[in-house]
Formats: structure tokens, C-alpha cells, sequence
């Protein structure tokens, strides 16, 4: 029994609780700011290479393809040491939030990139010329009809694959990020109590666990994606 | 027969090749107004690719067509006003699979033609209702028959008010059970003086709506005439062969 | 332009860091050989676990599936080498970096096993339990092939993220490849070591994500 306390007693501090919940919660404001900023530039930026590519010039196309390459086989963690330490010797001063959104945001758009390509290239060949038939010009076609369905497609894949993203803000933590988990650690190094870690981790189960449900609902409920 | 009418489709001296393969190899062809003119030909003797190149979606290696007049090829031709004026039905429907049937009829009156919603609307129902569809306006494709599928399809043209409209095999996806359908609303828009050039086997109505009746093989028009002398009494051996075939 | 190439791309800069590279590289690998074949067994554990007829157990290992993948790894990295200490367990660097990736790892190839098993249809089971085989038997040897060729990007696709993710090791002083280069960073005060380190990233993981993007794309079609 004396160990169970004192267990709790490690982990579930309740002063400790009380006196670090406030820089915990302004962890989680942090984070889901910069997830959220995340989210919308990545996908738009994304989409819009998507789209870009459609038009099938050779050098663009090219260019794009390298840069989704390089930042599906970087790890995050990499470029955000190297925009952290390397940009400010080159005269570029960004504030680390900064830096941590445009890495993520970057890769984000990488990832997307190809997952609405792909949906992109699965729509039939059918559905282009019907609608060039009726007098739709290429961008009224994209817009009107392939779009909409290319992008039904990638809902589930891009679901996932942004919530692996967003998780990433915690590198932020290596970089001075005042997210949660950068609060969870000074607040442990202060108390000297791994309850904030406890809280930490709690926060970020209670911010993600919701959309990964969405995102495994999702999946369900379009499977008409895997014919 | 309107004699001496303008064509609506005049299609002269028509090549395509595929890299190194030449699919039409000089096609020569009239469509008048109001007329029906019925393709037949073996699988691979470039019907498609005819069709395809009257409005475009395939670009022809030499030749020349024109629509009412005006010519496909040209440059100061604006091809998309142009496709508008063409209908084109697909062997496999092509439906926007994501829009109601009445949102793929009205789609292109809004976006193309720029008619306000509540105009586009009601062409698109009159146009419908033409296919006896009226009461599935608000279905999706996925929610209708494959004969449902191919008569939206053929209102979803239909709408553009085309001065002739192409039809590539319009029933041979579809149940047995459901051709009749299709066919009776192509008997409707030639009765209603539609011009129309179809790709189809169904002989029957060919014999009963069809103008003139043209056999295609290995990317040349082999032999023409109407469906009652082309059905019983063809001149050349390889349409013989190929009604013979049909027939059976 | 001169400052870009000094800072990013200098050359002796590398030279003199590339054995210390090296050596982290090979830590790398040494995690990747560890993580990887753990990962895909857990994964498989995971995945049959969530077959069970008993609807307790498949909820169990579903929400540990979910668990594990809302929590950030270098969280559950750091819980684990911070965290264990104040309860007495005092684990190292590769421990607490095998604890944290298998977790991990093993859920994400878990739900991956899953939709693929999902993805077989039940015909499948039916034809195979009706010719007499055992349950175990025909997840054996008819299911499984079936569904592990059907998700073979995703598994490929996971494996790349497994590999990058073995770079938050270094955020425990785990001499892996990005600790190394970094250390090399903080001494030159020149980002020419993590530029290296990404290089060879690249060298590594390039072939396979185009090798993705085909698979995927053979998917779709
Ligand atoms: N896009 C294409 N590329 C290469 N060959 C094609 C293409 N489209 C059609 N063909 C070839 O052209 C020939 C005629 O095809 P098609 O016009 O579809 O014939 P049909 O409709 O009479 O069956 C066929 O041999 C076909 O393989
Ligand atoms: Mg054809």
C-alpha cells in the first residue's frame, strides 16, 4: 500500500497538479495553434502543388516531385535543427514557432501533395472528357468535377496522415516551442516530480485521441476509396 | 429528306494514327440535318476514334470536319463552344458520380453558358423530363438504374440544345432489359428532328429510325446505304460477313 | 550565396565531421534492426488481438491501438527515460528508445495489419473453415498473405516513418545519426554536419518513397 502511495504520490501529485496546470494549459494553447496553423497551410499549400501539377509542365512538375521527395524522406526533426541553427548564420532570424510552423507546414504540403495527386490520377478519364464534352474548359472541369471527387478520395489518407503531422509540434520542444510538452519538461525539472510529465502526456491523449477516433470513422465510412 | 440542306457534319478526308498505327485512314462522311446515320463495324475499326475526333477529344492527324459550317480544326475556332454544340453520350455514362442527376444536367448551363441557377434549373428539368426522368432529378447516379444512368446522360447533353449529338455505343454496358428504354428516347429526339450519328448494334433500330446505315472497317468506311438494302442485301462480302455475325 | 555554401555545404566541415556521422549512423541502424522487426510483430499481435470474438478484448486493442497513436512519440519517449527514473526504474538511452518505438510503432503497423485483414473478404474465411482448417490455420496461410500484400504500401509507407523517427533518439543523447551530426553542429558552430546527416537520409529513404509513390499509384488505379 505504501508503494501505491507513493506512486501516486510521484505521478499524480495533486499539489504539483494544481501548481503546474496553468503553463500546462498554455502548452496546450501553443500547441493547438500552431497545429491548427499547420493544418490549414500545409493542406492548402498541398493542394495547390496538386493542382499546379495538373498542368504537366515538365520543369514545375519536376521541381515539385523533388520537393515532396525531400520532405517525405527527411525526418522533421532534421529540418527543424537545420532552419533553427542554420538560417539565423545566414542573416534569417525566426522566431522558433516560426521555424517549427514551417517545417511541419512544409511536410504537411509534401504529404498532401501526393495523396491529392494520387486521388487526382484515380478519377476516370471518362469523367474528364464527359465534361470537356459539355463545353467545360480544363480549370472548369478541375474545379467542378474532378476536384470534388479527387478530394472525397483523400479525405481518410489525408485525415491520418495530418494527425501524424500535427503530432510533431512536440519537436518544438527541442527548439524552445512553449507547447506542451517543452511545459511538461521545465515543469518537471522545477518540481522535480514526473507528474507534469503524467499531465503532458494526459493533454496530449485528450487533444489527439478525439481525432484519431475521426479519423479510424473516417476510414469506414469512405471505403469506397479501396475498389 | 431535306436535298440540298447545309450538312450539320461534314467530315473529309479524316486520318488518325496512334504512333505508328493508322486507326482512320480517310474517312469521308455527311450528316445532314434531322438525318440519322448509323455506324456499324467490328471492334477496332476506329468508330470510336471517328466520334472522338468530331469533337476533338482525340486530335486528328489530317482532315477536315466541320459543324454547321464552321470548322473544328481552326484555330480561331473556340473548341469549347464548339464541343457544346456537339452532344456526346459515352458507352459507360460518365455521370458525375458526386452530383444529383439534375446538377450533372444543369452543370455545364451554369458554369459554361452562365444561365442564373433558377434558369438552368428548369432546362435542366424540361431536359429530364425529355428522357422521362424528371422524377429522379434529385438521385444520384449511384441511385439509378444503368438505363436511368445513360438517359440522364443523354439529357445532360440534350440541354446544351447541340446541333448534333454522337452516340458511342450508348447500350451496350446495360441490361438487356433496360436498352429499350434508351432506344425509345433516341427514337423521341429523331422524331423531335434531332441530328444524330450513333455507334450501335442494335439492328433493329437501325431498320426503324436509322437514314443511312455505314459500314466501318480497319479505319475506312467499307459501304453505306440505307438500313433495309445494307441488312438484306449488302454489296461488298465483309459487311455481309459482319451482318451475318450480328444476326446470329 | 558564399554564406549559404559556407554554412550549409562546406566541405571540410563534413570531412571532419564524417566519422563521428558514421558512427551515429550506425547507431541508426542498430535502432532501426531492433525497432523494426518488434514493430512488425507487435503490430501482428495487436492486429489479431482485435479479431477476438470477445468484444472486451477487441476494444481493449483497439483503444490501445488509438492510445498509442494519439500520443506523440518523443512524449512517450521522454515519459519513459524521464519518468521511469522517479518510480526507481532507471532505463538507458537504446532501453527507453526500444520501449518508447515499439509502443509506437507497433500500433501504427497494428491498424495497418487490421484494415488489411479487414480488406479480405469474409468469403475468404468461409471457404477456408468449410475445406477444414482451423481458425489460426487459415488466418495462417490464407488471410494473412492476402492482406499483407493488399497494404504493403502502407506497411512500406510506415517503415520509412519508423526509420526518420529513430532521429528523436538523439533528444535522449542517444549518439544515433541526428545526435551525432548535431554535436558536430554545436562544435563548428556550422550546420554543414546536419546537412550531411539529411544527405544520408536521403541516400537511405529517397528509392524507397519513389518506390511508395508507384505502389500507391498502382493501388489507386
Ligand atoms: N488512345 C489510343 N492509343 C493507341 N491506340 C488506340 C487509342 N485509342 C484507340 N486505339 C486503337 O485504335 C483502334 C480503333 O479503336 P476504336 O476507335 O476504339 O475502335 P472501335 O470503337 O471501332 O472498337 C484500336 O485498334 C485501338 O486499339
Ligand atoms: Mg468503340
Amino acid at each position: 500500500m505504501e508503494s501505491w502511495s507513493r506512486f501516486l504520490d510521484t505521478f499524480f501529485n495533486w499539489e504539483v497538479i494544481e501548481r503546474y496546470f496553468p503553463a500546462i494549459m498554455k502548452g496546450v494553447v501553443v500547441t493547438i495553434e500552431i497545429a491548427a496553423a499547420v493544418v490549414v497551410t500545409g493542406t492548402l499549400l498541398g493542394l495547390a502543388l496538386a493542382i499546379m501539377r495538373t498542368f504537366r509542365l515538365l520543369a514545375v512538375n519536376a521541381l515539385i516531385v523533388v520537393f515532396v521527395d525531400i520532405f517525405r524522406a527527411l525526418p522533421p526533426l532534421v529540418l527543424v535543427l537545420l532552419v533553427y541553427f542554420g538560417l539565423p548564420n545566414i542573416g534569417i532570424n525566426l522566431p522558433s514557432f516560426a521555424v517549427l510552423w514551417l517545417v511541419l507546414a512544409l511536410v504537411l504540403a509534401a504529404f498532401a501533395e501526393e495523396i491529392f495527386w494520387a486521388g487526382i490520377l484515380s478519377i476516370p478519364k471518362g469523367q474528364w472528357e464527359a465534361a470537356r464534352c459539355t463545353g467545360l474548359g480544363f480549370l472548369g472541369t478541375l474545379t467542378y468535377v474532378v476536384l470534388p471527387q479527387a478530394i472525397r478520395l483523400t479525405v481518410p489518407p489525408l485525415t491520418n496522415r495530418t494527425i501524424a503531422i500535427t503530432k510533431n509540434t512536440a519537436l518544438g520542444t527541442v527548439i524552445g516551442v512553449g507547447e506542451i510538452l517543452n511545459q511538461a519538461t521545465t515543469a518537471q525539472s522545477f518540481s522535480g516530480n514526473a507528474t507534469p510529465l503524467m499531465m503532458g502526456a494526459i493533454a496530449y491523449v485528450i487533444l489527439f485521441i478525439p481525432v484519431v477516433v475521426l479519423g479510424r470513422f473516417l476510414e469506414t465510412r469512405f471505403t469506397w476509396r479501396r475498389v | 429528306m431535306t436535298t440540298g440542306a447545309l450538312p450539320i457534319l461534314e467530315i473529309r478526308g479524316l486520318r488518325k494514327r496512334f504512333h505508328d498505327v493508322e486507326v482512320l485512314r480517310g474517312i469521308d462522311l455527311v450528316v445532314l440535318p434531322q438525318q440519322l446515320v448509323f455506324v456499324i463495324g467490328p471492334s477496332g475499326s476506329g468508330k470510336s476514334t471517328l466520334l472522338r475526333c468530331c469533337n476533338r477529344l482525340e486530335e486528328p492527324s489530317a482532315g477536315s470536319i466541320r459543324v454547321a459550317g464552321v470548322d473544328v480544326m481552326a484555330r480561331s475556332t473556340d473548341i469549347n463552344a464548339m464541343r457544346r454544340q456537339i452532344g456526346m453520350v459515352f458507352q459507360s455514362f460518365n455521370l458525375y458520380p458526386h452530383m444529383t442527376a439534375l446538377r450533372n444536367v444543369t452543370l455545364a448551363l451554369a458554369k459554361v453558358l452562365g444561365k442564373p441557377r433558377a434558369e438552368a434549373e428548369r432546362i435542366g428539368m424540361a431536359a429530364l423530363d425529355r428522357v422521362g426522368l424528371a422524377d429522379k432529378a434529385r438521385s444520384y447516379p449511384g441511385e439509378l438504374s444503368g438505363g436511368q444512368q445513360q438517359r440522364v446522360a443523354i439529357a445532360r447533353a440534350l440541354a446544351l440544345e447541340p446541333k448534333v449529338m454522337l452516340f458511342d455505343e450508348p447500350t451496350s454496358a446495360l441490361d438487356p432489359e433496360l436498352v429499350g428504354s434508351v432506344l425509345n428516347v433516341m427514337r423521341e429526339l429523331k422524331r423531335g428532328g434531332m441530328t444524330m450519328l450513333v455507334v450501335s448494334h442494335e439492328m433493329r433500330f437501325a431498320r426503324d429510325a436509322a437514314d443511312r446505315v455505314i459500314f466501318m472497317d480497319h479505319g475506312v468506311i467499307v459501304e453505306e446505304g440505307p438500313p433495309q438494302q445494307m441488312f438484306s442485301a449488302p454489296s461488298e462480302a465483309r459487311t455481309r460477313a459482319f451482318i451475318a455475325e450480328l444476326a446470329r | 550565396m558564399e554564406a549559404i555554401v559556407q554554412q550549409f555545404f562546406n566541405l571540410a566541415i563534413m570531412e571532419r565531421a564524417l566519422p563521428l556521422i558514421l558512427s551515429g549512423l550506425e547507431q541508426t541502424i542498430v535502432i532501426c534492426l531492433l525497432v523494426i522487426p518488434l514493430g512488425l510483430i507487435g503490430g501482428l499481435a495487436f492486429a489479431i488481438i482485435s479479431l477476438s470474438r470477445l468484444r472486451t478484448v477487441r476494444w481493449a486493442a483497439i483503444a490501445g491501438i488509438d492510445f498509442f497513436r494519439a500520443i506523440p512519440p518523443l512524449v512517450l519517449l521522454i515519459f519513459i527515460y524521464a519518468g521511469l527514473p522517479f518510480a526507481g526504474l532507471r532505463p538507458s538511452p537504446m532501453l527507453a528508445v526500444a520501449i518508447a518505438f515499439f509502443l509506437n510503432t507497433s500500433s501504427y503497423y497494428g491498424e495497418i495489419y487490421r484494415a488489411g485483414i479487414e480488406s479480405v473478404g469474409q468469403g475468404q474465411w468461409d471457404a477456408a473453415r468449410s475445406t477444414g482448417l482451423y481458425g489460426y490455420q487459415t488466418l495462417a496461410y490464407v488471410v494473412l498473405p492476402q492482406a499483407v500484400r493488399n497494404v504493403l504500401p502502407d506497411l512500406v509507407s510506415n517503415t520509412v516513418e519508423v526509420v526518420k523517427l529513430t532521429s528523436i533518439a538523439s533528444v535522449v543523447a542517444l549518439p544515433e545519426l541526428l545526435y551525432s551530426a548535431d554535436m558536430a553542429r554545436s562544435v563548428t558552430f556550422n550546420s554543414s554536419p546536419i546537412v550531411l546527416a539529411a544527405a544520408i537520409y536521403l541516400v537511405m529513404l529517397w528509392p524507397i518513397v519513389r518506390l511508395i509513390s508507384r505502389l500507391e499509384r498502382r493501388v489507386a488505379a
